[in-house]
């Protein structure tokens, strides 16, 4: 009984963190519709911040409390200094520009927590007045732990007066359905939205600085934050704060059920729920979105008005220039290995892969309209598939490497099912918790996956053991992939799609079952996808689970922003400049992630439409160029 | 009359596509303007470019004698100059009051200065409704909500975008009052109308627009007494 409400405390605290992890994302996301990635490393910063702050005031109560308020307000300006900079100038760009320039913010403030902080763990004081424990049912328990539990609904009801309660709030309110209307009553919008994310960045600060007498301030912390913030913000419903205090009890209590479970015992086979802690929450996720679309108490996104994103132009059919220039890309990839160094070769080789990779998530983001935050998963099915059907089937490698996307295909066909009867973030989500779940599986099952360790030894046959062999299987793979790619994108099944996609009540109306389309389009990028990865595994003669962690997802996405969603080479061009440009600076250099977070925002900042998007748009004929002028989110009767 | 609002030779694009050319006139302080047309005329684009909406690529606006265009929305809204969009847009998951909120604006001299209350009584259905989301409200309440939600920021002129639109009989002749009530109180205002009959039944002064350009500029009985007019832009 006693430990079974020690473990019912520790839930609460967790469930406490986890809400002031994820409540100012919420806000942020509910308001501004930007899904803020650096959310998790403003958190990260808090904690640094409140270390730094405590060490120089002194672990008096006035010091500690001061530190902890102290860093959860620079955080705050930062937020709002992030703003006004970078976010303010993109807001009319499509929005997942907005995913991408504060994704390359987590590169840049990883790097310099690194330069400022070092790599070491800090450890800070405990707080004073709460560094003891009280007895609970005979049990003693942190009492910091129960001052957390009470921080959370504090938190709670003070965000909801202000909001509720204010002409602040109220304004915030408003501009949340309609901030042009709210501009054209003589309010400063943006102003508002500056107010707004700074008050989310206080939030995740403050998160982050009440962990000092917790945990160490570490330098992972960003990506483990934001994940965590992110499964509690969907399965509360986006954008919905008593949501995300529900889902963060809900969460935090199951895993304290599992970790007070153990290893139980039913009917002879023995289920290790502690084991379950790693991935108990996106299961948790996927449930809910499978049951609620919308998340607990989330609403279906009304289309938020005045925000103002730019039409992107369709994609079209290259004209015989273009077809030219991808032949004589081809006729220089083939001569590489003659020309270059062996190192070009692997290089190169690493580039082939990851543009098939990015052209199948093209697929499914440009035509589909599907933005994917796990498409890793694929890929690592084809590796995992190609290399355990080789090493446990005793397969011949020929024979796997067709194999194995047919493994990432069969897992896309499920998983999509599922996937597309969502939509938008919401649907982004539901496709990192698969992934998440098929990569805890491939991290803990030691017996057939290797676990952490992976597999060693995924060597292709004799024939292609040399590395220049190696490549021009590759460059035939990826080449016919691509060109497959786009044959599709331009067949009768293509344009349905697309229509599908723009307007899914006419593509509807005319008889087109877009879930269907969908779907298909979801397993032809997983199979794709999963070529790419069979491909990744036996040009390193390894795999490991990284090979479908969320960052190799990120990269591809990152790689098709890059580029240009709408754009057919977009993918490709995005990521030989991202795999090109990780691979030298990263040998250049230790602070490789400021260096390409800074690109990345550059890049952002000028090419809002992708790298090919904009090279099209200032070479584009007349009838090419972007619609200018455009306010408001659609043509409407003059 | 001094001019409050005058246009100088406007135009207006969306993309590639040449929306208003070379629009020009103006109301003068205390009269109420209508812009007549038919759908997709220009009337709508024209008060957004007046608000700062839509960008103004050559030409200019002027408001109480200083230039406005090129200037963001809020800016012009909060020199007096009020907008009630055609679509009402008002803020549903907000309740009437919180709606009112929204448009307040500080008093501001040579204006009516209004409050809940008065505006209550001008437009006497919100009253009971002051606590219910503005999404239940029915359309020509919304309508109502919309003006008042505008009136809140105490403008000295206000534009209003298809008042009539959509709106029962008995309720466009509230709307007519209503008006007539701005008038009364001081304010210019400016009206976009494909209704002749409302425009007449408002208006002191007529501008028709017809395929982005002005096409007659007079009096509502000048108009009125022009059937060649009449009837070349605005017989359906």
């Amino acid at each position: 009984m006693a430990s079974i409400v020690a473990q019912f405390l520790n839930g609460l605290a967790s469930a406490s963190t986890l809400f002031l992890i994820a409540v100012g994302l919420s806000l942020i996301f509910g308001v501004t519709r930007i899904v803020n990635f650096a959310h998790g490393s403003l958190y990260m910063l808090g904690l640094y911040a409140a270390y730094s702050l405590i060490d120089r005031f002194g672990p008096t109560p006035l010091g500690f409390w001061g530190g902890v308020i102290g860093a959860a307000l620079l955080v705050g300006a930062l937020g709002a200094l992030v703003e006004v900079a970078i976010l303010r100038r993109i807001y009319r760009a499509p929005e997942l520009f907005q995913l991408l320039a504060t994704f390359a913010l987590v590169l840049v403030i990883r790097d310099a927590v690194l330069w400022h902080w070092g790599p070491e763990d800090l450890l800070g004081p405990r707080a004073p007045g709460f560094a003891g424990s009280v007895a609970i049912l005979g049990k003693p328990f942190p009492e910091y732990d129960l001052l957390l539990i009470a921080v959370g609904p504090l938190v709670l009801v003070l965000l909801w007066l202000l909001l509720n309660r204010t002409r602040w709030g109220t304004l915030v309110r408003a501009a949340t359905q309609d901030r042009e209307m709210v501009g054209a009553l003589g309010v400063n919008e943006r102003w508002l939205f500056t107010g707004v994310f700074a008050l989310g960045a206080f939030l995740a600060g403050l998160g982050g600085a009440l962990q000092i007498p917790r945990e160490p301030a570490q330098l992972f912390l960003d990506l483990t934050a934001i994940s965590d913030a992110f499964v509690v913000v969907v399965v509360g419903g986006m954008g919905s704060i008593p949501g995300a205090f529900l889902a963060a009890l809900l969460i935090g209590e199951i895993k304290a059920l599992c970790i007070g479970l153990g290893t139980v015992t039913v009917g002879g086979v023995a289920i290790s729920f502690s084991k379950l802690t790693l991935v108990v929450e996106f299961i948790v996720m996927a449930i809910v979105l499978i049951v609620r679309p919308y998340g607990l108490l989330g609403k279906p996104l009304a289309m938020q008005r005045g925000a103002g994103a730019p039409v992107e132009l369709p994609a079209r059919p290259d004209g015989r220039a273009m077809a030219l220039a991808g032949l004589a890309v081809l006729a220089a990839l083939a001569a590489l290995p003659a020309a270059g160094t062996p190192y070009a070769v692997v290089l190169a080789i690493d580039i082939l892969v990851f543009a098939l990779f990015a052209a199948s998530l093209q697929f499914i983001m440009g035509p589909a309209g599907m933005v994917s935050f796990g498409h890793a998963a694929y890929f690592g099915l084809g590796a995992y598939g190609a290399a355990l059907l080789l090493k446990r089937a005793g397969l011949p490698m020929e024979a796997t490497l067709a194999l194995g996307p047919l493994v990432a295909a069969l897992g896309a066909a499920l998983f999509g099912a599922f996937v597309v009867r969502l939509s938008g973030v919401y649907l982004a989500m539901l496709t990192l918790a698969f992934a998440q779940i098929v990569w805890s599986i491939a991290f803990q099952w030691d017996a057939f996956t290797g676990g952490s360790n992976g597999l060693v030894g995924v060597w292709p046959s004799g024939w292609l053991s040399g590395k220049t062999a190696f490549y021009f299987l590759t460059l035939a793979c990826v080449a016919a992939g691509v060109f497959l790619l786009r044959r599709i994108h331009f067949s009768p099944y293509g344009y349905a799609l697309r229509a599908g996609r723009d307007s899914p009540l006419r593509a509807d109306a005319i008889g087109l079952d877009i879930g269907r389309l969908q779907w298909v389009a979801f397993v032809i990028a997983g199979a794709f996808a999963g070529v790419a990865g069979a491909l990744a595994g036996y040009s390193k003669g390894s795999i490991s689970p990284e090979v479908m962690a969320v960052s190799r997802s990120v990269d591809g996405l990152v790689m098709v922003l890059l580029g240009g969603v709408q754009t057919l080479s977009g993918p490709l061009v995005g990521a030989a400049a991202f795999t090109w440009l990780q691979d030298t600076i990263a040998r250049n250099t230790e602070y490789w992630r400021a260096i390409l977070g800074a690109t990345i925002l550059f890049i952002v900042l000028a090419f809002p439409q992708g790298i090919v998007g904009q090279l099209a748009a200032w070479l584009g004929s007349r009838d090419r160029g972007a619609p200018e002028g455009m306010v408001g989110w659609r043509r409407r009767r003059a | 009359m001094t001019a409050m609002l005058e246009l100088e030779a406007v135009d207006t694009y969306y993309g590639r596509a040449h929306i208003l050319s070379r629009v020009s006139f103006a109301a003068s302080a205390g009269e109420v303007a209508v812009l007549l047309g038919r759908n997709g005329a220009g009337k709508s684009t024209t008060l957004k470019s007046i608000i700062g909406l839509v960008r103004v690529a050559a030409g200019a606006i002027r408001f109480a004698g200083e230039r406005i265009d090129g200037r963001a929305p809020y800016e012009i809204a909060k020199r007096g100059l009020g907008y009630v969009p055609e679509d009402r847009r008002i803020f549903s998951d907000l309740t009437v009051l919180e709606n009112l909120e929204v448009g307040r604006q500080p008093p501001r001299p040579g204006a009516p200065t209004w409050t809940e209350a008065k505006l209550f009584e001008l437009f006497p259905n919100l009253a009971e409704r002051r606590r219910q989301p503005g999404g239940r409200l029915s359309g020509g309440e919304q309508q109502m909500l919309t003006i008042a939600r505008t009136l809140m920021g105490n403008p000295s002129c206000i534009l209003l975008d298809e008042p009539s639109e959509g709106l029962a009989p008995v309720i466009v002749d509230q709307m007519a009052a209503a008006i007539r009530g701005l008038k009364q109180a001081g304010v210019t205002v400016l009206l976009s109308e494909q209704n002749l009959h409302f425009a007449t039944a408002v208006a002191d002064r007529a501008h028709i627009i017809e395929k982005g350009e002005i096409r007659f500029s007079g009096t509502i009985a000048e108009l009125g007494a022009n059937e060649a007019i009449r009837a070349a832009y605005l017989a359906v």
